[in-house]
């Protein structure tokens, strides 16, 4: 943060922000402070539209966008700072060309790649205050613990479907004590699979935007030091039900990071500590594939239905999602696979699918396991990979 | 009557109810019960130990019940638990 009385504002400056500078414990002070604050915003996605938004247009000072992805179409339902022309367009571009045009006097710093273990403590350390906006559980104990060894606040907030959850980690308060953080409310992530993602279960367009613009104040109240932060807190918003909870975080003393006796010191492999697999290089994946390793390419599927070879389909995604498109196949959710066993041929091939190749694998990985099956193929990609590369007409969600 | 709150993504394994009304002398006789009704639910709430998954938080009102007596909290009548488990969802 840049020293409080080097920040001046030219009189555009000040007429922008007149609604800030009149409320009287926010004044010029607080506007000063904004101006003065790095923040960095990790996601472009939903929580990360409102987030830069209002961040932008409130006059933070310097504003870091980390996000690798480009614009897709089905981003638009929600994430409000692109437009349709932006589908294809990296999403770092798309978003602080939008940015700018909100606000010429704010600094933006674009980072278009993903945050991993290698790159989140050198990037998290140039900024006072982070905002995870982020969609996966790998990333969000990175962040936490990343922000945790820098000494960084963590504004965190995290939806699914009509519920959203938010709170302030790792806040300093002003005796030097560090509120709790992300591992003192969930020590450990759930084991893949147990819970959907937004991708699989859902999110209300409109649940980012409030989830996001609660973080925005937040970082806001952090950096100007208004009012009370959301730290020792959680808050929880079914909006469905509109019932909301606050509820009290405290310190876990069994916390890795921050607890009686740490033994975490560094970050650490976080696919591995959410149980996902490490993936190879897609390229190499393509070669190997063979019905011996239980993985099939969209091509080699398309193959087996142009040559009429006998093969059962199943498809284990949700019925609406069967409804966007689907390649014919049986519809069985994975969470009614085990009450559906009999309808899984063991007589001849059975290829199944999903979305991406992620639910199919665990339903497989299942079915072997439990169950005995051994003729099992998982269509790698899903039926996005055959949108991608056999049907360009189909819908991808 | 003790109130048991089932968040958004466990609703599908109990009937798709948001609450669950029933009646317990602690947290860990309302659980059992909420599984004896909805047994689609304990895979979500106890791993195969028989333990309380890690990603899962119970709270009685605002507190969670790790700052109680844990799952041997005693209840009252018209209290309220929350089942708060973790959702990453935000930027896809």
């Amino acid at each position: 943060m840049k020293p409080l009385e080097e920040i001046t504002f030219q009189k555009e400056e000040l007429e922008r922000y007149s609604r800030h500078i009149i409320i009287p414990e926010f004044n010029i002070e607080g506007q000063r402070k904004l101006k003065a604050a790095r923040v960095l915003v990790i996601g472009t996605g939903g929580l990360g539209a409102p987030l830069l938004l209002y961040l932008t247009a409130a006059g933070v000072g310097t504003i870091g966008i980390v996000d690798a992805d480009v614009v897709d179409r089905s981003n638009l339902q929600r994430q409000v700072l692109f437009s349709t022309a932006d589908v294809g367009r990296p999403k770092v571009e798309a978003a602080k060309e939008r940015l700018a045009a909100l606000n010429p006097f704010v600094q933006f710093e674009l980072h278009n790649m993903w945050l991993d273990r290698s790159n989140a403590l050198d990037l998290i350390s140039r900024y006072d205050i982070i905002a995870d906006g982020t969609d996966n559980f790998p990333t969000r104990y990175l962040v936490n613990d990343a922000c945790v060894l820098t000494g960084k606040v963590n504004v965190f907030a995290s939806i699914f479907r009509f519920e959203g959850q938010a709170s302030v980690f790792n806040y300093l308060y002003p005796d030097g004590r560090r509120g709790p953080n992300y591992r003192d409310l969930f020590p450990t992530p759930p084991p893949p699979g147990l819970v959907p993602s937004c991708a699989e279960g859902g999110v209300l367009g409109v649940m980012p935007g409030i989830l996001g613009s609660i973080q925005a104040n937040e970082v806001i109240k952090v950096i100007t030091g208004i009012g009370t932060p959301l730290a020792g807190k959680f808050f929880q918003i079914d909006a469905a039900e509109f019932r909301t909870r606050l509820l009290t975080l405290s310190s876990d003393p069994d916390n890795p990071l921050t607890g009686s006796h740490p033994t975490q010191h560094e970050l650490i492999d976080y696919d591995h500590f959410c149980g996902i697999p490490q993936e190879g290089n897609p390229q190499e994946n393509a070669e190997t594939t063979s019905e011996t390793n239980g993985q099939i390419t969209v091509t080699t599927l398309d193959e087996w239905i142009r040559s009429g070879k006998d093969f059962q389909l199943i498809d284990v995604r949700e019925p609406y999602e069967y409804e966007i498109a689907n390649l014919d196949g049986l519809l069985i959710p994975k969470a009614q696979i085990p009450e559906h066993l009999d309808q899984i041929d063991r007589h001849r091939e059975v290829v199944i699918h999903c979305r991406s190749g992620k639910r199919s694998q665990e339903v497989i990985d299942l079915l072997r396991r439990e169950a005995g099956f051994t003729r099992l193929h998982n269509l790698q990609g899903g039926i996005l990979a055959w949108a991608d590369q056999i049907d360009p007409d189909m819908a991808k969600y | 009557m003790i109130s048991i709150f089932i968040p958004t993504p466990l609703r599908r394994f109990a009937a798709e109810q948001t609450i669950v009304h029933l009646r317990a002398e602690t947290v860990a006789d309302a659980i059992r019960s909420l599984i004896s009704i909805h047994p689609g639910l304990r895979p979500y709430i106890y791993d195969d130990a028989d333990q309380l998954r890690q990603h899962v938080r119970l709270y009685l009102g605002e507190q969670d019940i790790r700052t109680q007596d844990g799952i041997s909290t005693r209840l009252k009548e018209g209290d309220e638990i929350s089942i708060i488990p973790a959702i990453a969802g935000g930027s896809i």
